[in-house]
């Protein structure tokens, strides 16, 4: 849906927020309006995407993976290459300079694991502003190196010691602060959820990823990919990936986070395994218990774990447009040793969840076919992770 | 005419405002809601809003937030909450307002929610993460049932405001801080200035009750000097339930309630 006026997603989206916000929310929308189509501000843009952050992002030919699965033509859209380290940075220099066009003198945000809350942290330093970061306060103890990278960057982080003390409850500040400080702050969200416009001007600024995806497709073969596949939590890096490729006939699959399986309540597979519900301004697929409280999620990687989506996936979903499978923390585990050992390339934990699948859809589908897979970003934040992962369990 | 309208026709009859409180259900644990209740009605509060828990309130401030989180990890359910209202009922002809968030409603359906927490004696809803924009299906299915109560906040343009008020029963909940509950930053000019205009341009139309932040009887005196139909209490009801043992609760909330409600008399 290119740009929906209602803020709705077929059913999904809206705007479900505390009335003090309504006033910042319509600004927002107003001025990116304003300034998407603004020929100065996309050469800024653009000038930082490319200078600063290192886009285009190269679609790397996975040679020794192809053959070890020998089934179709695995490519990986290089996210993982940009400044950073993620494809977080396309956003948040969006929104950054967004905000400064709009006069903003106050940035904040709300991370996980710490990578959104460093890519805000460097398009505020790079654009001389500065940022407050909210973060669950268990994530400031299990990414200690990046609340100290964020505050070298010259951004404030206050970890969040309500509700769960992860990634939502560090939204719920984020949103307390903006209903508080509304009059001089930007909150600059960093996936694709959220009140629209959120979701859109999200989505849009991730979109430079499944553009380029389609010119150098075009460039290499003639042709659109037959398979895309990313890995979906919030889903900002997926429907940048998707959405310039949902008119075409490519295959496109979303993969979430099975945790501990699918069955075993610890897991972040909200749209494999969620319903309908409100809850950061959005209506959307959520994982709930029978009540309507929202429960508490599970992934090995932080970056996934979080129990909404945004609510263009719900609706890709509902209208069968893509397809939304899930990958087990083990299966990860695996993929990530794979890609690693096969081509020198250390995925993030989150993009791992693409690669596994990527190899399954590979072993199904002919030499002459691609695929492309969104490697959103590189592992090194994750290595100490992994390392207690195998000691725990392959002992032997 | 519902509950809530009679009261306020009842009061303004008195030439009085009214004096609304606000208790989270199931805070520390049932028998001190109970005990609160009765210390409410005693003390002569003319609303009770009774809140209950969601895992997120992202409106609340800290004592809020800490009250849904206990209150649920002490069990609180739907089921169990609409029993407590019932018992409440045996107590009280109080109009009864229920606070929450929008998907406990939506994930239960706006309608059956809503005609069951009739049933069960509730007369109204606020929901803090409703906009005016959202609420077409939850309009509809309290219409003719239960009061829908919108919020104001100060920075509400004019033009929002009357559309805000023509889809309000009830009142109006004018928001008197930008923040979340139970933040005490003194009375603020902006917000006298606002329930002013917010009186200009509901024109009598819908009473209009200031919340957020009031917590004393110089609170309400101030807001009724400058034309509140109503002010609201929340955080520092719970703040005293949750310092005062069980056997108490109902004779200190009592007397918390007698003094700010004697601010109301004008």
């Amino acid at each position: 849906m290119k740009y929906p006026k209602s803020g709705r997603f077929g059913e999904f989206g809206g705007k479900y927020i505390p009335e003090t916000l309504v006033p910042a929310v319509q600004e927002l929308e107003e001025n990116y309006l304003k300034f998407k189509n603004d020929k100065r501000f996309k050469k800024e843009l653009d000038y930082y995407l490319k200078q600063y952050a290192g886009r285009p992002t190269p679609l790397y030919f996975a040679k020794n993976l192809t053959e070890k699965i020998g089934g179709a033509k695995i490519y990986l859209k290089r996210e993982d290459l940009l400044h950073g380290g993620a494809h977080k940075i396309n956003n948040t220099l969006g929104q950054a300079l967004l905000a400064k066009k709009m006069n903003k003198k106050r940035i904040i945000a709300e991370t996980g694991a710490g990578q959104h809350g460093v890519a805000t942290a460097m398009a505020c330093a790079a654009l001389g502003m500065k940022a407050e970061v909210y973060m669950g306060y268990k994530d400031t103890i299990r990414q200690k190196l990046n609340v100290f990278r964020m505050n070298m960057l010259g951004s404030k982080v206050h970890p969040v010691k309500s509700g769960s003390k992860t990634l939502k409850d560090a939204i719920n500040e984020a949103i307390r602060d903006w209903i508080t400080n509304v009059e001089n702050t930007y909150y600059l969200l960093g996936s694709a959820v959220g009140p629209h416009p959120y979701p859109v001007m999200v989505r849009d600024f991730q979109s430079v990823i499944g553009n380029e995806i389609k010119s150098q497709m075009k460039k290499l073969h003639n042709k659109t990919p037959d398979s895309v596949i990313a890995c979906v939590g919030g889903g900002s890096n997926a429907i940048g990936t998707f959405y310039p490729l949902v008119d075409t006939n490519a295959e496109i699959i979303g993969v979430e986070a099975a945790g501990k399986g699918l069955k075993s309540g610890f897991h972040s597979a909200t749209l494999s395994a969620g319903s309908k519900g409100v809850l950061h301004g959005m209506m959307t697929y959520l994982l709930q218990d029978k009540e309507g409280q929202i429960t508490e999620t599970h992934s090995i990687s932080a970056g996934l774990d979080y129990p909404g989506v945004g609510p263009e996936h719900s609706y890709l979903k509902d209208q069968k447009r893509v397809k939304y499978h899930s990958a087990t923390d083990t299966e990860v585990i695996d993929a990530f040793l794979l890609l690693t050992r096969t081509e020198g390339i250390i995925p993030a934990l989150e993009s791992a969840h693409a690669i596994a699948e990527a190899v399954k859809v590979a072993r199904k589908h002919k030499q002459s076919e691609s695929i492309v897979v969104t490697l959103s970003g590189r592992g090194d934040k994750d290595v100490e992770e992994v390392q207690n992962y195998l000691n725990k369990h392959v002992k032997d | 005419m519902s509950r809530i309208k009679e009261k306020f026709a009842e009061l303004d009859a008195k030439n009085e405002k009214a004096l609304i409180s606000y208790i989270m259900a199931g805070f520390p644990n049932e028998n001190a809601t109970l005990s609160a209740v009765k210390g409410l009605v005693k003390g002569g509060a003319d609303i009770i809003e009774l809140g209950f828990p969601f895992s997120d309130p992202l409106a609340d401030g800290p004592v809020i937030q800490n009250a849904s989180t206990l209150s649920l990890e002490k069990g609180t359910k739907i089921g169990k909450f609409f029993e407590l209202v019932k018992k409440i009922r045996k107590i009280t002809d109080t109009p009864l307002v229920l606070m929450t968030y929008t998907n406990i409603l939506y994930n239960k359906g706006y309608s059956k929610f809503i005609s069951e927490a009739k049933k069960a004696g509730i007369d109204g809803f606020i929901l803090p993460d409703m906009s005016i924009e959202e609420s077409k299906e939850y309009l509809n299915a309290a219409k003719g049932k239960t009061d829908t109560i919108f919020l104001i906040s100060p920075n509400t343009s004019k033009e929002r405001i009357r559309k805000i008020s023509d889809a309000s029963s009830g009142f109006l909940y004018l928001v008197a801080v930008y923040g979340t509950t139970g933040v005490k930053t003194g009375i603020k000019n902006y917000t006298l200035k606002a329930i002013k205009e917010v009186k200009k341009q509901t024109k009598g139309k819908v009473p209009v009750g200031v919340g957020f932040g009031v917590s004393t009887p110089a609170d309400v005196k101030k807001y009724v000097s400058v034309g509140a139909d109503a002010v609201i209490v929340g955080s520092a009801f719970l703040k005293l339930i949750e310092k005062t043992p069980q056997n108490k609760i109902e004779q200190k909330i009592s007397a918390f309630t007698k003094s700010l409600k004697t601010q109301t008399r004008l």
